[in-house]
């Protein structure tokens, strides 16, 4: 059975179609206009020409889907080794014991310093430096020490997520489950991790989808992964579309990791019961 | 009790449940307690008067070692709980504790919440944790709600799940902390029924409290807190009809000024 709407609600319907109507409408003209004046500018045919080229684009992308492939592989493992690192960093970050000091101010100035020089930097540094100081050939592959780059620094970023979400869980939990006589360590992994992890799901799904774009800086190693692939191709054929053709793959990863993002922030922002204000 | 044992020699004179001796708290430079006595006996109710600020609820978290204490002793049974060095959580699982704002675990079920600490802190199975827990929630009226998770309680229940989460632990005394001051007024009736039940079980309890008649009904002795210091200690009758001290009367004054006596 349907009720009759009543005056507000049927302004409300209306006010949401027009809306929705100016929306479309707006975003049509807009549309039209890039795709009938774009191609009327000047350089418009040589920018066609040298980025989106069809049939290298074509070509490219299914030429660096396995490259690609590597890239997902290098991020599938560094993944889980950076929460892992990043956990314990936050965990060294919160001892109290004296004893424990110096891991305390070990993992401050670790994170200091891996937070505080760009990426690239540490890709290099360790990616070329360590083989050369190991002068081993299995343990010398650019790729493994390019990960541990990898996911020492990220580590450092990570560790500072879990530090914020462990200290963002009201110090009344931790009085609750000690009076319920739990251990300090019974009450963190009881009480305060599971709360503190949920609220940093978001924060570190954009550490992840960093990370999944970082990968990508191994290639100054040398390992053919599929930001040099592309640059091979990009020499084979005098043409940038290849590095289109990456950028592409990149995207359709992580646009979802991105939106899924998104929507967890919405929904732990519903949950706490914030609603947006016209 | 080996943690007895442990913790040192038992004090024969000493034949209250809870006693505190002189006991001084400080945060920096401001003392919070100055050299407060108060002693608990079996089966006792004390309720614990006085402004907000006079350090109810620093008292309260001192007995259960959540503060630890300045000066001064805490004796649980005639033995010395507050001695330094202490391994404090076997104490504190003797101890039940709720809170004014219920401060339930969020993530866990209402089954969950009272469970956790037979489990985990007394070593129950879950079979076991979980039988006991279902039958006190059944006593609290609360069978239908072991699913929910707290966000999906009236703030009435969830401070009865507190309360109940407390004596699952088979606690040997309950501090209580305003428990009724973050509820609705309607609320506030279905917690202080239980509060009467366990006083029918001859539960030990010290209640902090601003619910004036209620402290009247249910205490054996009531205590006035002026600025850390227990003012005066009396029965209700003559606290609240016949106070001695001049702060006592100011703040009775007070109260029925608000309306709230
Ligand atoms: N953790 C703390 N750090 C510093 N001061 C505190 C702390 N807890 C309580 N106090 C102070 O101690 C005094 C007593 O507080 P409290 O015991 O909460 O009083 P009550 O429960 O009677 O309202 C207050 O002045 C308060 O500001
Ligand atoms: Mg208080």
């Amino acid at each position: 059975m349907t009720t009759p709407l009543t005056r507000r609600q049927r302004y409300e319907q209306r006010t949401k179609r027009r809306s929705f109507a100016i929306a479309a409408a707006s975003t049509i003209v807009v549309l039209a206009a890039v795709v009938v004046l774009l191609p009327m500018t000047s350089g418009w045919q040589k920018v066609r020409h040298s980025f989106f080229d069809g049939s290298i684009l074509r070509f490219s992308l299914g030429h660096m889907l396995g490259p690609f492939w590597y890239d997902v592989q290098i991020f599938l493992w560094c993944a889980p080794c950076i929460l892992l690192g990043g956990l314990s960093l936050a965990f060294a970050r919160n001892v109290r014991s004296p004893a424990l000091f110096p891991l305390r101010l070990f993992s401050t100035i670790y994170t200091d310093v891996f937070r505080g020089v760009p990426m690239v930097l540490w890709i290099t540094l360790i990616g070329f430096g360590v083989p050369g100081l190991l002068q081993s050939r299995n343990l010398g592959r650019a790729v493994i020490w390019g990960s541990v780059a990898l996911i020492a620094a990220y580590s450092a970023y990570v560790g500072e997520v879990f530090r914020a979400g462990i200290e963002s869980v009201h110090e009344s939990q931790r009085a609750a489950a000690r009076s319920l006589g739990m251990t300090s360590t019974q009450t963190m992994r009881h009480v305060i991790l599971p709360q503190a992890i949920r609220r940093v799901v978001p924060p570190l799904m954009n550490d992840l989808v960093s990370l999944q774009k970082d990968v990508a800086l191994i290639s100054i190693l040398g390992p053919v992964e599929v930001l040099r692939q592309a640059g091979i191709d990009k020499a084979k054929f005098f043409n940038f579309t290849p590095y289109v053709a990456a950028a592409v793959l990149f995207l359709c990863v992580s646009v979802p990791l991105t939106r899924t993002t998104d929507h967890l922030l919405q929904r732990e922002r519903r949950r706490t019961g914030a609603t947006a204000v016209r | 009790m080996t943690d007895a044992a442990a913790a040192g020699e038992t004090d024969a004179g000493r034949t209250a449940k809870l006693e505190l001796d002189s006991v001084v708290k400080r945060f920096g430079q401001r003392t919070v307690l100055d050299h407060v006595d108060l002693s608990v006996a079996e089966s006792e109710v004390i309720c614990l008067i006085g402004a907000s600020g006079s350090g109810k609820s620093t008292l309260l978290r001192c007995c259960n070692l959540l503060e630890p204490i300045d000066d001064g002793a805490i004796y649980l049974d005639g033995v010395d709980i507050s001695e330094p060095g202490l391994s404090t959580d076997p104490i504190r699982r003797r101890i039940g504790m709720v809170f004014q704002n219920y401060n339930l675990f969020p993530h866990m079920n209402v089954l969950r919440n009272v469970t956790i600490g037979p489990m985990k802190v007394l070593g129950q199975s879950t079979a076991v944790a979980q039988v006991a827990a279902h039958e006190l929630l059944a006593v609290f009226g609360l069978a239908d709600k072991a699913r929910a998770y707290p966000d999906q309680l009236s703030g009435g229940q969830q401070q009865r799940v507190a309360i109940v989460r407390a004596l699952a632990m088979k606690p040997e005394l309950m501090l209580l902390d305003e428990i009724t001051a973050a509820l609705d007024p309607e609320l506030v009736g279905e917690v202080l029924d239980v509060i009467r039940g366990l006083k029918q079980e001859r539960m030990t309890m010290v209640l902090a409290t601003h619910e004036m008649s209620f402290a009247r009904e249910i205490s054996d002795r009531v205590a006035f807190l002026d600025q850390g210091v227990v003012c005066e200690i009396g029965s209700p009758q003559q606290i609240f009809n016949d106070p001695v001290e001049p702060r006592t009367r100011q703040f009775l004054q007070r109260v029925i000024d608000a309306g709230r006596l």
